[in-house]
């Protein structure tokens, strides 16, 4: 099977986007990407799009991108899984590729959570579980269903509020240097523990935003690369998917996502990496809330069960530490515009690999190799993927 | 200004934004959502919950089901048998929602926890009581009425 690379990124700015509608959002991303690969939107022979949606006007993305930037009368989709909505979206373009029907895909994440008010959003994010069970009946709320982990893992491991604050400081600090950001402003654990509850233990700043934004990667096979003679590429080594129940009362245990788990397995063993410290460069994981990182640094074996919070504690996802993590700021503080943040964890790999990210938040890159943690729900949907430098 | 005033001042729906001054279109077809939900499947649930009993689903070939469940993708069979459970278990997590949904904004900041109860199962409820987590945390399910007027079920801790 061929493989498949990224040949164009593109990323706007994230945050609270009034000056721009849903179309220009998406052209803000695509524009770079056609740019950097130099292709035409013609040149595309598949496009996939991810977005959630419920609180934006627009449900047919794809056709009002077909509409506003010529890519009509190519095949398009919109994908949706939740929070992992723009990695649902790369599978579906990565798939097409391998698959062989393909050869050039645009794949954009998009979403625009700002054409609806904040209590709205509130109230429609929280049904990202069972609705039934826990949203109608209970009143759970997202930033409630990763609270029940965050609390789950102190008691268990005796992590501390702290700890988690360090994780929300870290992500400030590298979002400062990131000029497509929500949050360029660097913050204090004292700040963090200052905060209001937003869902015990969880307080203001261990929660992401409510983002707009977009990101788009041009995909193609091994046969456009060559054809097109790309120089600036990054692979994708390989891609793990899971899912998890939807009640998180039908979960063994609350301290891990055993779906995101399952999907790293798969992801390591088909790029063969059996010690992910050593044979990545750096991550980007869902840090939706701060915990969740912790969290994810045991899920993706970058320490043992119940020893995350000690690298948190440590600084050891720090450029310069054991593994750098959300060195762009992560979904806390440059935002998470749900539908685009997968395409975002791309785009952050491809700069990474390539040694493009800006000055102060670009990683040592030894192996070549960069991995995207994306979640979807509360881990009801799981994308690990692997990208590199070197096709394998 | 609302979209009334808007339309006569501007004369569009258009608001311009307080922070950034850009333009915004304030849709003037306003959505209420309310889903309607088969639980014909569950019903006995809803009955026994009247009478104060936490209901599950047990299949013939052993399986239990909480929430509730029709058919077993085990065998494949929905001869289910509805057993009461036993009310009483231990605390797994727990957290207590400050901010919370338009639709809740009528309670004060509420706790919800997941137990696991001695039938093996695992039930998310309200919580009732002092917000500690402690390993091993005894709690009884009550069943109550809360402030929807309909029957719901609190972990309250022993
Ligand atoms: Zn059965």
């Amino acid at each position: 099977m061929t493989g498949v690379a990224i040949i164009g990124v593109g990323h706007s700015v994230f945050g609270t986007r009034r000056d721009v509608n849903i179309p220009e959002l998406c052209w803000e991303s695509m524009k770079p990407a056609f740019e950097n690969a130099n292709l035409e939107p013609k040149d595309i022979e598949f496009f996939v799009v991810g977005n959630l949606g419920i609180w934006s006007s627009e449900l047919a993305i794809p056709a009002i991108m077909a509409e506003y930037a010529d890519l009509a009368p190519k095949g398009s989709m919109r994908v949706e899984a939740a929070c992992a909505t723009g990695s649902a979206a790369i599978r579906v373009g990565y798939t097409a590729i391998k698959s062989g029907l393909a050869d050039l895909v645009l794949v954009l994440g998009v979403e625009k959570m700002q054409e609806s008010p904040n209590p709205n959003v509130i109230e429609l994010i929280g049904r990202f579980g069972s609705y039934f069970w826990e949203f109608e009946n209970f009143g759970l709320t997202f930033p409630g269903y990763y609270a029940m982990h965050a609390s789950a893992y102190m008691m268990k491991y005796g992590a501390t509020e702290e700890d988690f604050a360090k994780v929300a400081v870290k992500a400030h600090h590298y979002a400062a240097k990131n000029p497509y950001a929500q949050f360029r402003k660097e913050i204090d654990v004292a700040t963090v523990m200052k905060g209001p509850y937003v869902a015990w233990p969880l307080k203001l700043f261990d929660c992401s935003p409510i983002t707009d934004g977009s990101a788009c990667v041009i995909l193609a096979s091994e046969k456009k690369v060559k054809e097109l003679g790309i120089e600036e590429k990054v692979w994708i080594l390989s891609q793990g998917v899971g899912t998890g129940t939807a009640n998180l009362s039908k979960r063994e245990d609350f301290t891990s996502l055993a779906s995101a788990r399952y999907a790293a397995e798969q992801a390591y063993k088909l790029a063969g990496i059996d010690d992910p410290v050593k044979q990545l460069d750096g991550a980007n994981v869902h840090d939706c809330f701060t915990a969740p990182e912790v969290i994810a640094y045991e899920d993706l074996g970058f320490c043992k069960r119940g020893e995350g919070y000690k690298l948190a504690r440590e600084g050891q996802t720090y450029i310069g530490g054991k593994i750098p993590v959300n060195v762009d700021g992560g979904l806390k503080a440059k935002g998470h515009p749900i539908g685009a943040t997968g395409v975002s964890m791309a785009v952050e790999a491809y700069k990474q690999l390539l040694r493009k990210a800006d000055k102060g938040r670009q990683a040592d890159i030894k192996n070549g190799r960069w991995l995207a943690h994306n979640i979807g729900g509360t881990g009801h949907y799981a994308y690990v993927t692997i990208y590199g430098l070197e096709k394998r | 200004m609302d979209v009334k005033e808007a339309i006569e001042k501007m004369g569009f729906p258009i608001i311009p934004d307080e922070k950034s001054n850009a333009w915004q279109w304030f849709d003037v077809r306003e959505l209420k959502l309310r889903y309607i939900l088969s639980v014909e499947g569950i019903k006995k649930f809803y009955e026994g919950l009247k009478e104060g009993k936490l209901l599950a689903t047990k299949c013939k070939c052993g399986r239990i089901f909480f929430p509730p469940q029709k058919d077993c993708p085990s065998c494949k069979k929905s001869e289910m048998d509805w057993i009461e459970l036993k009310k009483e278990g231990v605390l797994e997590t727990l957290t207590v929602i400050h901010v919370r949904p338009t639709s809740f904004s009528h309670y004060d900041p509420y706790a919800v926890g997941i137990a696991k109860l001695d039938d093996g199962v695992r039930i998310l409820a309200w919580y009732r009581g002092e917000p500690k987590l402690k390993p091993g945390q005894r709690v009884k399910v009550e069943i109550v009425k809360r402030k929807e007027g309909y029957q719901t079920y609190e972990l309250v801790p022993i």
